[in-house]
């Protein structure tokens, strides 16, 4: 079942990146080009396989589009809280007393408001924007990698091949890239995939409520708060942008129960 | 008992001064605090009243001191937009959030816990593979976008149900649905491996090895050491309910904190903002503390470690 459950991920999650890489190839209209003669168009429609929206845009190419979007922003801020919080973890772990305290208590605040709100409030307040909502994504996503690499280099730190290269003299900045940093590699891998669905959804969320990545741009979020103005007429403009969301969301959380039950069955997101 | 109680207090009091100070700082990430706070068309003379009526003339730190004595008495100023005090505009909100929530987290219970149960002890079999499928969809499913099909399958094409807003029981249908299935779906996977972590144990091999009927041993020497994982997880879980209620409540119109919150971020009434995310940051703190509390209670390993 396990590795069913893996193969399917991996499959959803190559599909996926393949079809964003693609997306130009796939479909010979333009995301942005408006064509009010054809506006409205139902699914199935002479060359709309999905439909044209309410400005007569072609529905796949913006679902297709919207995929890379999605895709970037999911992986600039897995990059961007990986490099954060897991410096931050490291150090942490690794120095102790002061800076682990302060990145702790810090992790404590942030942990203090719930993942989504953190990110819209911040998102808010510093602007709009594909920039932007990285930023605040990030700013709300670091503490996973902080708690974790803290504490699996806790644990690491005890193991006896690290006192030994410790008592043979090699200096700690060595030791924490040689030993420590190899050892806790597969934990960082395993929260980078369970977290990059958490942020897709996060961003499409904040992208639905009129934060985030603003129209025309064909993000999947900011597309369903428009089809949520024509649900009583054109069903696929909602629902098209969803599917596309939660089947990519699917693929990738599949993946990440792949690697944990693989690599890391203890760790808990 | 009593240290363990006493520390987590203190370290709970913390936590909150720091949210409280974190939610003044938000606020100023933007820049010029008059800017955010103002519309977009504002002409310059108007900004430097603002700013003098708004106290944003003086010196950080005294505007700071100024927001925490307020902050404590429960003053966050007067909302922007409505001309009233800011907390009192989201206090009256919190019912109907509280509501929502509770229901979901009471329909969470009803399904998730008794599926997760069933799964672990029919492990591999038919069930367990729905079960697991039901979870697996149920977590990928964004609320929002299952909140936009039920509105369209129920309200638009059946009009079984109303879009959205208050009213009867019927208005409550679709956002508890809503804001539980993707907190069912979690509390479901943690009840499963719970239940199947303590089917391992050795007890309940010595308990079978007695001889006791299986209904016996996962009834009596399972569930209940499975509790206390699932108690503490599902309290963990519970805060992020507040969270998903802020996009459930906006799409059903639900008048709760969450869509007050939403509003104000639009409205730019930043009071407001405050007072929001500050007090669903207290109610998500003073929840883990009350996990934190009846963990150890349940558990006395874990006020040792403390």
């Amino acid at each position: 079942m396990n590795s069913v459950k893996g193969w399917l991920g991996l499959g959803i999650t190559l599909a996926v990146v393949v079809v964003a890489a693609a997306a130009p190839w796939l479909t010979p209209h333009d995301p942005l080009r408006a064509d009010l003669t054809s506006g409205l168009r139902p699914p199935g429609s002479p060359g709309h396989p999905l439909g044209t929206d309410q400005l007569g845009r072609d529905l796949l190419a913006r679902v297709l589009h919207g995929a890379r979007l999605a895709l970037f922003i999911g992986i600039c801020t897995v990059l961007v809280t990986m490099v954060v919080g897991g410096v931050l973890g490291l150090v942490a772990g690794f120095v102790e007393r002061w800076p682990s305290a302060v990145v702790m208590r810090l992790a404590d605040v942030q942990l203090s408001f719930p993942f989504i709100l953190l990110a819209m409030t911040i998102n808010a307040i510093v602007g709009l924007g594909l920039r932007n909502i990285i930023l605040s994504l990030s700013a709300a996503g670091w503490v996973v990698y902080a708690r974790v690499i803290r504490g699996e280099v806790l644990s690491v730190k005890q193991r006896d091949y690290v006192h030994a290269a410790a008592a043979l003299g090699m200096g700690r900045a060595r030791l924490l890239w040689r030993h420590v940093l190899p050892n806790v590699a597969p934990s960082i891998v395993v929260v980078a995939s369970l977290q990059f669905s958490q942020f897709i959804v996060a961003e499409a969320a904040i992208s639905f409520l009129g934060f985030g990545v603003q129209p025309p741009t064909p993000a999947w979020g900011s597309m369903l708060a428009e089809g949520r103005d024509f649900l009583y007429i054109a069903w696929w403009l909602a629902a098209f942008p969803g599917a596309a969301l939660a089947v990519t969301a699917l693929g990738v959380n599949l993946l990440g129960d792949w690697l944990r039950d693989t690599f890391d069955p203890k760790l808990r997101v | 008992m009593r240290g363990y109680v006493l520390s987590r207090l203190a370290q709970t009091a913390l936590v909150v001064f720091l949210s409280l100070t974190a939610v003044f700082g938000m606020v100023r990430l933007g820049g010029d605090p008059v800017l955010l706070f103002m519309p977009m068309d504002i002409q310059a003379k108007d900004v430097n009243e603002f700013r003098q009526r708004l106290g944003f003339n003086d010196p950080l730190p005294v505007q700071y001191g100024r927001f925490v004595a307020g902050a404590v008495r429960g003053d966050f100023g007067e909302s922007l937009r409505y001309r009233r005090d800011a907390m009192g505009l989201v206090l009256e909100r919190l019912p109907a959030t509280l509501l929502l929530a509770s229901t979901a987290l009471l329909l969470t219970l009803l399904v998730a816990v008794p599926l997760g149960v069933v799964s672990a002890v029919r492990r591999d079999t038919f069930v367990d593979h729905v079960g697991t499928i039901a979870t697996v969809l149920g977590q990928a499913t964004p609320g929002f976008w299952l909140g936009l099909m039920l509105i369209y399958l129920f309200s638009v094409q059946l009009r079984w149900l109303p879009t959205g807003g208050t009213g009867g029981a019927a208005h409550l249908v679709m956002p508890s649905i809503v804001l539980a299935a993707f907190f069912s779906a979690r509390i479901a996977r943690l009840t499963r491996s719970a239940v199947l972590d303590a089917l391992h144990e050795d007890y309940v091999q010595t308990a079978r090895a007695k001889g006791l009927g299986e209904a016996r041993v996962v009834g009596k020497h399972t569930l209940r050491n499975s509790a206390i994982p699932i108690v503490t997880l599902a309290g963990l879980e519970a805060g992020q309910l507040l969270g998903g209620a802020v996009i459930t409540e906006t799409i059903f119109a639900w008048p709760g904190v969450g869509r007050v919150t939403v509003q104000a971020l639009l409205n730019r009434d930043f009071p407001v903002v405050m007072a929001a995310v500050f007090l669903t940051s207290l109610i998500y703190t003073l929840l883990n503390l009350a996990v934190d509390l009846l963990y150890g209670w349940l558990d006395p390993r874990v006020r040792v470690r403390a």
